[in-house]
């Protein structure tokens, strides 16, 4: 299994110029994104988005099609918007990856383990769906070989990552909060995004 | 009795759109669109975003207008009853100004309004804040830029709620 803070440190040194779309564990203030990024203006956090992430990052990716957008999703949030794998590869935005971080559980809800775990393979799902090509990595050394080979192949790309499971108990209320909220993001990230389109 | 006579065309919507140089329409059909399809899929300065389920529209939409386009979300009211928390979370929350078209199945000036998509709808869209227009002839149709304009000045949602069917 991969460690979350090493698929998530792994995306940023390769995003280049990509916008990130991380929710839930991906998201994770001590060891999501928020905790290792090196651009966060080209980041767009999504916390409690009840899987709408990867709705959001189709939308950006439609409107820049020039630019990499990264969604960086979780199995519990895929499955509460299973349709959304559908919507996706029918509109099939070549500059669209989105990376499943599949640790099997409700992770920031105690570890409940989700519905279909052990069951449902996705990486089946989504090249039933129609993305353009699905990767599946389930340890750090092949997905860091792997990361380029899956960047360069044209989108809708689906990568399923098996990570280990980081188990969440501590109240909701005494949780740390993230320093930069959605709000911020959405004023900052269009003028990021005028910055000249990076090459693909 | 005299056959329905639809008083509302696809054009004056698409007109509407236009005007207001909306770029994509994200939609889930209804009843009350498929005239409206025909016309949107050949319409070259908009660009059709079909989804699953309506609670994607407005998380779509929002990245597509933090990625600096215009979107209109265009589905049916049954649709806004399934979409709640997208409507909370990525359209009051991040202050996003959306108009959302929506289908008014069930909508009657005509004695008892028995379909409960109906009867919910106007006390939903009022629990969330979310002012609403009316439209049900072509002449209704330029309240849509009014919703425009109302969605951003306010820089909230702004529902357009298509009370009859679209004709021919």
């Amino acid at each position: 299994m991969i460690n979350n803070a090493d698929a998530v440190k792994l995306l940023d040194r390769k995003r280049a110029g990509g916008v990130l779309v991380p929710t839930m564990n991906a998201n994770n203030v001590k060891f999501g994104l928020p905790a290792v990024t090196t651009n966060e203006k080209l980041d767009l956090p999504l916390s409690g988005a009840m899987g709408k992430a990867s709705s959001v990052a189709l939308g950006l990716a439609l409107a820049h099609p020039d630019r990499k957008v990264m969604c960086l999703d979780g199995d519990g949030s895929l499955l509460m918007n299973l349709g959304t794998m559908v919507t996706i590869a029918n509109k099939a935005p070549k500059n669209l990856y989105h990376f499943l971080f599949n640790n099997g559980v409700y992770a920031v809800t105690g570890g409940q383990p989700v519905p279909g775990e052990g069951i449902m393979t996705w990486e089946d799902a989504a090249k039933a769906a129609g993305y353009a090509a699905v990767f599946s990595f389930d340890d750090l050394e092949d997905f860091t070989t792997g990361i380029d080979q899956v960047l360069a192949a044209s989108g809708p790309v689906f990568i399923n990552l098996r990570i280990a499971p980081e188990i969440e108990n501590t109240p909701v209320n005494l949780r740390p909060r993230p320093r930069r909220n959605i709000q911020t993001a959405i004023k900052e990230l269009p003028e990021a995004l005028a910055a000249r389109s990076p090459r693909r | 009795m005299p056959e329905l006579e639809a008083v509302l065309h696809p054009p004056a919507i698409i007109a509407e759109l236009k005007k207001n140089q909306i770029t994509h329409v994200v939609w889930l059909p209804d009843s009350e669109t498929n005239f409206m399809y025909q016309l949107l899929t050949s319409e070259p300065s908009l660009d059709l975003v079909p989804v699953c389920r309506e609670g994607e529209t407005m998380a779509i939409a929002a990245g597509l207008w933090v990625g600096g386009k215009k979107p209109v979300v265009l589905i049916q009211n049954t649709g806004i009853f399934e979409s709640g928390d997208s409507i909370r979370g990525l359209g009051l929350d991040i202050n996003q100004p959306l108009v959302m078209l929506v289908g008014y199945r069930g909508w009657s000036r005509h004695g008892v309004t028995t379909d409960s998509a109906a009867r919910f709808i106007e006390h939903i869209l009022h629990a969330w804040g979310i002012n609403y227009y009316l439209i049900e002839t072509d002449e209704d149709a330029n309240r849509i830029s009014t919703a425009m304009e109302e969605a951003q000045r306010t820089q909230r949602p702004v529902a357009v709620l298509v009370g009859t069917e679209f004709g021919a």
